[in-house]
């Protein structure tokens, strides 16, 4: 069924305590494509991300995966229903060795890649497992950070600005591996400010502004739509 | 007489033992007290209360229902532990979105309820509580005598130290607990139900406090004041060992046990202020505690 909705978000109002920051999003995320966020510091997207997870003050409206309401669900139930979540700040836990953080995040569903499938995808955290999480480097603590939820059997992976801050030959790394995990089967919603990183990966493309979804683009139209996007986007 | 450096050989095992048994409860109270503060962010002033508990209930235990001192070492802190979880269920779990003061208050709330309360019922003069007749009698070593129930306590208390920073350094449990100290809403998000965990932990931690007051019973007598008197001293080793170190909290608890021996044979005037002067001196050398890990 590759037109079937995976994640849907209808009419998505999202705060932080006294402050309002989706205004009323809507989104779909289909079985197996790869979407992005895009938009500027502050549209929403990481809210966008942290709202599916649960991690907002409040929000209304309605998240659905797979037909299932996520708002009114305790926070841990959400990850039970197959959804790995990459925070922007990566959440490498300095207390924990690297294997420790490796298989913190607890099995979900049948299916998750082996410790052995995961190092073939990211040789560099091969024989490092006694090494504090925190002591990686930028790209090594993403590649990680990615990396443990893929043991868990989460089909649907929230990526938050996985190239931030890294030198471009580790953007290269990653996005190989963002492009392996799309051709496993994995679906993923991803916030990207790097928008020539989104291109190489994503098959759609929605464009943040200010708490509101304000455009959809798919990836074999984006060239007809650069300038747009260059407004949105202010570059 | 044998004498080392000028000082009895007697008097200087005499109170060495003394202050490894005292440095014994420093550290199992200090542990519970750096558990909870790692996970909850909350100085437990309720840790002395709850040690005091803990004597009363296995002296109740034995006084109204015959149950001896081995099966109390395991109800008791079952008691102590099932109270902590009630009252982290009630009350403390409230106050996570407020000011850390408030945990602190309203546990210091509950150490005055508590011990007016059993002041109230008991009175301040101690009750004795006999020693298990498999501990009585003792030990010559040579060069001192050791009562055999003061050795089993220090390794009650050794196994029990070191059992829980296995569990929580060297386990998967362990792991969570780590982690969900340092970033619990995204444990939480890989689908670990954090507040469960804060409740175990809290109980976890008091107990400990109620196992402490079951072995103390028989030394120190079991008396409604006497967590208040021990709880000053064992805030400040949490202090000296670093705030929510595991490892500090027993090695400090232990030393610093020791060191208010070693002070009592050498400058006995000193021996009540020596914690003090050290958390002093640490405070000012290394604020974040000889173990902790600046904020």
């Amino acid at each position: 069924m590759p037109d079937a909705a995976m994640l849907e978000i209808v009419d998505l109002h999202a705060f932080y305590g006294e402050s309002h920051v989706l205004h009323g999003i809507g989104l779909e995320v289909r079985q197996g494509e790869v979407v992005t966020l895009l938009g500027r510091n502050g549209a929403g997207k990481t809210t966008t991300l942290r709202a599916v997870m649960g991690i907002v003050g409040k929000r209304t409206g309605s998240i659905r995966l797979r037909g299932t309401e996520l708002i009114g669900m305790a926070q841990h139930r959400v990850a039970r229903l197959g959804i790995g979540y990459v925070p922007e700040e990566r959440g490498i836990f300095s207390s924990l060795s690297v294997d420790e953080n490796l298989t913190l995040p607890p099995v979900v569903k049948p299916g998750g890649m082996t410790l052995a499938q995961i190092h073939e995808l990211f040789p560099n955290l091969a024989g490092r497992g006694s090494t504090q999480g925190t002591r990686l480097s930028g790209g090594e603590q993403q590649m990680l950070a990615v990396a443990r939820i893929l043991r868990t059997g989460a089909d649907l992976i929230l990526l938050d600005e996985p190239t931030e801050g890294l030198a471009p030959v580790i953007i290269e790394q990653i996005g190989r591996a963002v492009r392996a995990l799309k051709r496993r089967g994995f679906t993923i919603l991803m916030v990207e400010q790097n928008f020539r990183f989104a291109a190489t990966i994503a098959d759609r493309h929605y464009v943040m502004e200010e708490g509101h979804v304000v455009d959809m683009i798919p990836n074999d139209r984006l060239a007809e739509n650069t300038g747009k996007l260059h407004a949105y986007l202010g570059v | 007489m044998v004498t080392l450096f000028g000082i009895p050989a007697q008097a200087l095992f005499g109170q060495l033992l003394l202050g490894l048994i005292n440095g014994s409860f420093y550290a199992l109270l200090s542990l519970g007290l750096a558990v909870i503060f790692g996970m909850l962010n909350v100085i437990n002033f309720a840790h002395g209360a709850f040690y005091m508990v803990g004597a009363f209930t296995a002296w109740l235990m034995l006084q109204h229902l015959g149950i001896g001192y081995w099966p109390a070492l395991l109800l008791a802190p079952l008691v102590v532990g099932l109270l902590g979880i009630v009252l982290e269920k009630t009350m403390l779990s409230r106050l996570y979105k407020l000011d850390h003061l408030y945990g602190l208050l309203l546990t210091f709330g509950v150490a005055l309820m508590l011990e007016g309360g059993f002041r109230h019922w008991f009175g301040v003069s101690g009750m004795p509580y006999p020693i298990p007749a498999e501990l009585r009698g003792g030990q010559n070593l040579g060069f001192m005598f050791l009562p055999n129930y003061r050795g089993w306590v220090v390794i009650a208390s050794l196994v029990v130290c070191l059992g829980t920073w296995y569990a929580i350094e060297r386990t998967r449990l362990g792991a969570y607990l780590r982690a969900a100290t340092e970033n619990p809403v995204l444990v939480q998000a890989f689908g670990i139900n954090v507040p469960v965990m804060v409740t175990a932990t809290y109980g976890f931690g008091v107990a400990l406090a109620g196992l402490a007051g079951v072995l103390a019973a028989p030394i120190y007598q079991v008396n409604p004041l006497m967590g208040s008197n021990l709880i000053v001293i064992v805030f400040a080793v949490v202090v000296i060992g670093g705030m929510g170190s595991i490892l500090g909290a027993i090695v400090t608890g232990l030393g610093l046990g020791l060191l208010e021996g070693l002070t009592k044979v050498v400058y006995p005037e000193a021996s009540s202020i020596v914690v003090f002067v050290i958390m002093a001196i640490v405070l000012l050398i290394k604020p974040a505690g000889l173990f902790g890990r600046e904020r």
